[in-house]
């Protein structure tokens, strides 16, 4: 499974909505609900599921799902 | 109801699910008021010294979980102070039933210096403390709502090393004094509960609760993990509050009370005791439990056994726990589902107070099935040195205070069980009760009961006219008010003293007086109090020259018992509702007789 398709279900449980489809193009202006609140449970979610830490400042820079998830790629193959 | 939010907490789950859990929550809600059922609203402010949305999500699942839909007013962000300090008028018009402070050291605005003299500490750890005083005095003067307020978590780093917990300029020192200040302010405040974050922060330890980068990028003072813990721990205190606290502990006892199965193994080879590792444990389970019982958790077995053999094991030398610690003892071949529902009758409480503790999965699966709304702790069960964690950690029976009552409950059951023996020597019973040589004292609220009475009001369910809830804060505003009357009984009889077990809240409009509140507990029904208590309200109205007397029948699911109690008091039926809601009038008249004959009525010197 890529880890496109691992993250799909985060999203859609987190904004509790089965229509959500993420790309690597997708960003919180295409989320309804995404806001700063949200934003803090999807991290925690992700690093709970993939059992990562995001460093502080790592996230600030990220432009889209792609980017988060080359960092998450990363960050699981260090702890492999 | 589901439930899905239950300790040891699945935290992933919780967090991914959080949104469709609140969805199906406030659905099952909704059902339940279009039954009729009656749903506890209440608006709880949180007042924080950090973020605290997160807590607000995970509290409001905690508390619909239970049935009780709150509603929220959030501070701007670390604006807790200035929210109850200056002129507030969203807060005021909001009229909070509860204020929660959740502040944490990260809020501890004058710690000690190195550099400081020992008067410079003083002055700073006055200060920081009448920081907090002055907040809660406000509040109660303004808003009259009950304080729940975190004391203070340990801090994450030791400046001075072990030396931080006993010189005067060590931080640890100082929060911890910090902490018994508060400690003997809640000792002493009526309306108000420390959330013992210092304790929780302990249990899952300070490495875990402490989450910097959680702080620095998001201003919360807490992990998510510690998050979860808090918002539990604060749904308790509210659940207890509303007197939604667990009454009634039911257990099985092979392999729950004791190891071994006692039917196979004899009584000699169960495993209580010091001898072995595993008999230990099931000792230290025994001695938790009678010290439960000790502080008013009603304990019963239920298990599938053969009488005798179960009271052989309860009498085992080294057992803790005797036969007479439980109030009822199933100990038969009956599905497990039957005997919980016989026992609950027995003693008089609803279902949904009930927590059932049973090693065996399959009897676990087969009463949450049969009877959804009994509390089954499922993870830990299957570990005895967890049992007492099982228990503690869920926080079932969360007290707010320890009354002579709670103190007292099991002998209160046993004394039911004594007069149900002697009934059955009389006649009549109405000779029974005269018997009894029952003594009511009946008398307005007075300070030394009012908590008392919240907690009675919060939690009496079935002899409840309209199961109308008041908190503390109500109760006491409602004491000092001239426009009604109340009344509470507390009667005694020669088996022993029942407590303080009715009320009436009645106000007064126009020369009429509407009874907004009508409830006695459940251990005292057929006894005939509520005529000596409907006696002595005929004779405060006429002092106060009043001719009309209006009375409410509010349905729910549990209290069809008092459908007709107005009826039955002489009372004319003058509205029906489709609900089921009845409402009832009566015109005193001039010689009204008086219905009680089986009980003396004192009064005491203000009476």
């Amino acid at each position: 499974m890529s880890m496109l398709e691992k993250l799909q279900p985060i999203f859609r449980e987190i904004f509790d909505d089965e229509s959500i489809i993420i790309t690597k193009q997708t960003t919180a202006n295409d989320i309804e609900d995404w806001d700063s609140l949200t934003h803090i449970n999807l991290i925690v979610a992700i690093e709970k599921h993939f059992n990562i830490k995001f460093a502080l400042g790592e996230l600030q820079s990220l432009q889209n799902v792609g980017e988060m998830l080359a960092l998450i790629e990363e960050k699981v193959k260090k702890n492999e | 109801m589901f439930k899905k939010l239950t300790y040891p907490f699945d935290m992933e789950y919780i967090l991914r699910k959080k949104r469709s859990i609140r969805r199906e929550l406030k659905a099952a809600i909704q059902q339940c008021s279009l039954n009729n059922e009656h749903i506890v609203s209440i608006k709880i402010a949180i007042l924080g010294g950090s973020t605290t949305s997160e807590i607000k999500d995970l509290l409001e699942l905690f508390l619909l979980q239970e049935g009780i839909e709150p509603a929220f007013y959030e501070s701007e962000y670390n604006k807790y102070y200035e929210d109850v300090m200056f002129d507030n008028e969203e807060l005021r018009r909001f009229a909070p039933h509860i204020i929660y402070v959740h502040t944490t050291n990260r809020n501890i605005l004058s710690y000690p210096d190195v550099t400081d003299s020992p008067k410079t500490v003083e002055n700073k750890f006055s200060m920081a403390l009448q920081l907090y005083e002055s907040l809660w005095r406000k509040i109660e003067q303004t808003y009259q709502s009950i304080i729940i307020q975190n004391n203070f978590e340990l801090p994450s780093h030791r400046l001075l090393g072990n030396l931080d917990c006993y010189d005067c300029r060590g931080a640890v020192y100082f929060i911890s004094r910090l902490n018994s200040a508060f400690a003997d302010y809640a000792a002493r405040a009526r309306n108000f509960y420390i959330n013992d974050i210092n304790y929780l922060s302990s249990w899952i330890g300070l490495n875990k609760w402490h989450d910097k980068s959680f702080w620095y990028a998001y201003k919360y003072a807490l992990s998510y993990e510690a998050i979860l813990c808090l918002s539990h721990n604060i749904a308790a205190i509210i659940l207890s509050i509303y007197g939604k606290s667990k009454k009634c502990l039911v257990v099985d006892l092979d392999n729950t009370l004791w190891g071994g199965v006692i039917a196979d193994d004899g009584i000699n080879h169960i495993q209580i005791g010091t001898e072995t590792a595993e008999a230990e444990a099931y000792t230290e389970f025994q001695e938790y439990l009678r010290k439960l019982k000790a502080r008013g958790v009603l304990l019963a077995v239920c298990s599938k056994n053969d009488e005798h053999v179960a009271r052989e094991g309860l009498n085992h030398r080294d057992g803790i726990l005797r036969p007479d610690d439980f109030v009822v003892i199933k100990a038969n071949w009956q599905p497990k589902d039957t005997n919980i529902c016989e026992i609950v009758k027995e003693i008089n409480i609803t279902l949904d107070s009930v927590v059932f503790l049973d090693d065996n999965p399959i009897e676990r699966d087969f009463v949450r099935s049969q009877l959804p709304v009994v509390e089954v702790p499922d993870t830990l069960m299957n570990d005895v040195s967890r049992y007492i964690e099982c228990i503690d950690r869920a926080c079932y029976f969360e007290p707010v205070t320890l009354s002579e009552d709670d103190i007292r409950r099991t002998e209160f059951y046993q004394e039911t069980q004594q007069r149900c023996t002697l009934q059955s020597k009389f006649a009549t019973y109405n000779d029974f009760l005269i018997s009894l040589e029952m003594v009511v004292e009946i008398h307005p609220f007075k300070p030394l009961y009012l908590e008392r009475i919240a907690q009675l009001i919060n939690k009496t369910n079935q002899f409840n006219l309209t199961t109308k809830r008041y908190t503390l804060a109500e109760v006491e505003g409602i004491s000092k008010d001239e426009n009604f009357i109340t009344l509470y009984g507390r009667l005694k009889d020669k088996f022993g003293d029942n407590g303080l077990v009715s009320i009436i809240v009645a106000s007064i409009k126009d020369r009429g007086l509407f009874i907004d509140l009508w409830l006695m507990s459940c251990r005292v029904l057929k006894r005939g109090m509520e005529f000596a208590m409907y006696d002595e309200l005929i004779r405060r109205c006429r002092m106060r020259d009043i001719k009309h007397i209006t009375g409410y029948y509010n349905k729910t699911k549990k209290n069809a018992l008092v459908s007709n109690h107005y009826g039955l008091m002489g009372f004319e039926l003058s509205d029906k509702n489709d609900n089921g809601d009845t409402v009832w009038s009566f015109k005193v008249p001039d010689d009204y007789r008086n219905k009680n004959c089986v009980m003396e009525i004192v009064y005491d010197r203000e009476g």
